[in-house]
């Protein structure tokens, strides 16, 4: 069958089973747009704001269905506008695939209108990226990015296609989908070695990641954790993969984790790592981190295994085909006096304090988290109101909370909360987000109003930039530099002004009243909730410090 | 930190060596010498690279390139086991009185004059890097005009085979 490059790149999409894409047109993907006008009977395109949204979009529906997004920008500006999108995707290792037009092949190096070298700009930023130089090689090209993107450690792939390869005609020869594993059985590592260290330890603490949910290995941890009655506690990446309240379950670790699961890390005699990387936000000090244990580290990236800390032992493969390989050489014990250890150190662990008059974040958090109920998906923006949704949300499955976490992006949240409203329109989707970062990509809701995707944004607006605030306070003698814009923004007005529903709390009893009439209406709304600006983030660990520098107020 | 010479085997795509320098930028690794040339498998280049680290370093250089996707093999070269080689070419002014003397030394190291004309020698050395540095160390006192080296090529001796 011939058919032109863009034609192919339709039934490429259609082969791989994508039916979802967000992007945004222009010059150079004219011929591409009009391939998606002819298949949109299979595939739909929602066009954002701005390609950022459009990226983060690819990203939200990618992380909570676990397929893998794809994004379209145009050539120049399209294409760069994607950068922080690509790169909040490769930080936290989503399968994405990126496709940009570019100028002809005779225009490029020429400076021409909208070119730009984007293969070059997102060398760091992507697992891989592409330019197809031939009509000839797109179909392969397309397949392998495919592949790249999702199979091993999961990641973007941008694919840049100049716009006569978008219009040159040859014979497309279709392929079913590959279905060859996306990741492999192999494990390297003694895992017997680590099964009898696991056996014989006293104070055994699990510290996992974002790889057990990438390896959809929940049960098989759960196994682990149970069999040999072992604590574990989790990294941002990892909230939901064990159920809230779960036995064992310590939360969250790290610089704004439970005081009681930095403790047990601090304290045990063997932690195992699991699907991890000892990131700064956790290991902050890499001297000091699990310095009274042996550590084995768990990872599919070998590149991972020795990087920001030495591991004793090692096991590099999937965390589901590990674990599958360990748990039945782990003896069933109980470690009952190291529990109770635990148990004394959650009793220090930070409660916040209630309050009937004013809203308080953590009533914000748990009161949209009732409200919602447990199939809710919640989206975070990044910054104070992203820590207070890590701790105070009962998280209950992997795939539903969606932050990013490694590379820290102010306005990924609404962008993400689209892509993953789109991808789950059943259960309801909750951004949360803060008046600092909701004014980096708010004109999203142009875009939650036309394609009427009822997704919940809780602005919690403290009026600051409350991290950066809180830093300046703690840290540098309460000089509030460019921390306290004096915006007055007024949500509700905007909402409507953008088509939406607006609402503005100030007391636990509307904001209760405000999430009910959000949760019953059938298109976006904005709930704005006056915060107090001298909330904080508790507990803080210091950066480079450990469990002993604990900031408790 | 340690001196250390690597081989990868990459796919010969057009960007491909620029996404390992890139990736050596983008983590402070160190290049001291690099150089790519083709293979006996016409669809993959090889690059050997000479780089300087802390042995955590150099085992993280090399997973990490090892990681790309167009990483077919990557491989450190110990020299006990490999012939590592550079060329020198170096250009010497000369006059009647520090000729002899010089050439003495060039037939030393058993380097090669390959041209001798305008009052200069032009001096080819293939040799080990350490050999080559001793050379241009042991003739400082010659007035040298000019000088070029390739940065190292390296092979396994034996019948080691790689498997890709």
């Amino acid at each position: 069958m011939i058919l032109n490059g863009s034609e192919i790149l339709a039934n490429v999409l259609i082969e791989e089973g994508v039916d979802t894409v967000f992007g945004y047109p222009g010059g150079a993907v004219l011929n591409i747009y009009d391939a998606l006008y002819k298949y949109s009977d299979k595939i739909t395109h929602y066009m954002t704001a701005h390609e950022q949204g459009a990226a983060h979009a690819a990203d939200g529906y990618a992380r909570s269905t676990g397929k893998t997004g794809v994004v379209i920008a145009t050539s120049g500006p399209g294409a760069t506008n994607l950068v922080t999108g690509i790169a909040t995707a490769y930080m936290d290792s989503v399968p994405m695939v990126a496709i940009t037009g570019n100028v002809s092949t005779p225009l490029i190096g020429c400076d021409s209108f909208q070119e730009v070298y984007i293969t070059g700009i997102t060398m760091p930023i992507t697992k891989h990226n592409f330019v197809v130089r031939k009509v000839e090689d797109l179909a392969d090209t397309l397949r392998d990015a495919f592949r790249i993107a999702a199979s091993g450690r999961p990641g973007p792939v941008l694919v840049d296609i100049p716009k006569d390869i978008t219009a040159a005609k040859t014979t497309y020869f279709p392929k079913e989908k590959s279905n060859a594993p996306l990741r492999s059985d192999k494990v390297v590592g003694d895992v017997e070695e680590i099964a009898e260290l696991i056996n014989r330890a006293e104070r055994p603490f699990i510290y996992f990641g974002g790889g057990v949910r990438l390896s959809e290995a929940s049960a098989e941890l759960r196994e682990l954790i149970l069999k040999a009655d072992i604590p574990a506690a989790y990294t941002l990446m990892a909230a939901g993969v064990l159920g809230y309240g779960e036995r064992n379950n310590l939360g969250l670790m790290g610089m704004h984790g439970n005081y009681s699961a930095n403790c047990a890390a601090n304290r045990a005699d063997v932690m195992i790592a699991i699907g991890t990387r000892f990131s700064d936000r956790v290991a902050l000090n890499t001297q000091k981190f699990g310095h009274n244990a042996k550590i084995v580290h768990i990872d599919i990236d070998s590149a991972e295994i020795n990087k920001n800390i030495t591991a004793d032992y090692t096991i590099i493969g999937d965390v589901k085909a590990v674990l599958r390989k360990l748990n039945p050489m782990i003896k069933e014990v109980k470690h009952d006096a190291w529990l109770k250890n635990i148990a004394e150190w959650k009793r220090d662990d930070y409660i916040p304090e209630d309050s009937n008059e004013v809203l308080k974040p953590h009533f914000i958090i748990e009161t949209a988290c009732k409200q919602a109920g447990e199939d809710a998906i919640f989206v975070t923006d990044v910054g104070q109101h992203q820590m207070w949704a890590a701790q105070f949300l009962h998280h209950t499955k992997p795939r539903n909370f969606l932050t990013s976490g490694g590379l820290g992006t102010m306005g990924y949240g609404y962008g993400a909360a689209i892509g993953a409203q789109v991808a789950n329109p059943d259960v309801p989707v909750i951004h949360f987000t803060s008046d600092g970062s909701f004014h980096m990509n708010m004109n999203e809701l142009c875009t939650a109003v036309s394609y009427k995707i009822p997704v919940i944004t809780v602005i919690l607006n403290n009026a600051v930039l409350g991290m950066v605030r809180q830093w300046q306070a703690v840290f540098y003698g309460r000089r509030f530099s460019s921390s306290e814009p004096e915006r007055v923004t007024n949500y509700a007005k905007v909402a409507e002004g953008f088509g939406g529903i607006g609402y503005r709390c100030e007391t636990p009893a509307e904001f209760e009243a405000a999430m009910a009439e959000a949760l019953k209406a059938n298109g976006p709304v904005w709930i704005e909730c006056v915060v107090d600006r001298e909330e904080k983030v508790l507990p803080m660990i210091p950066a480079g410090g450990t469990v002993h520098d604990t900031i408790f107020k | 930190m340690k001196k250390q010479c690597m081989v990868l085997l990459v796919e010969n795509n057009a960007g491909v060596l620029a996404r390992i320098s890139s990736l050596f930028v983008q983590r402070g690794f160190n290049i001291d010498s690099l150089t790519v040339s083709p293979t006996e498998i016409e669809s993959l280049s090889r690059i050997t690279i000479e780089t300087t680290g802390d042995t955590k370093t150099i085992n993280q250089i090399i997973k990490q390139t090892a990681k790309l996707n167009e990483s077919k093999l990557v491989f450190s070269v110990e020299p006990e086991f490999s012939l590592i080689r550079e060329i020198l070419l170096v250009k010497f002014a000369t006059d009647n009185k520090n000729a002899d003397k010089l050439a003495e030394v060039i037939a030393a190291y058993g380097a090669k004059i390959i041209d001798n004309t305008g009052g200069c020698f032009v001096v080819e050395l293939s040799d080990t890097p350490h050999k080559i540095d001793d050379f241009l160390d042991e003739v400082k006192g010659f007035e040298l005009i000019e000088m070029c080296r390739s940065g190292a090529i390296a092979m396994e001796r034996g019948s080691v085979a790689y498997d890709i």
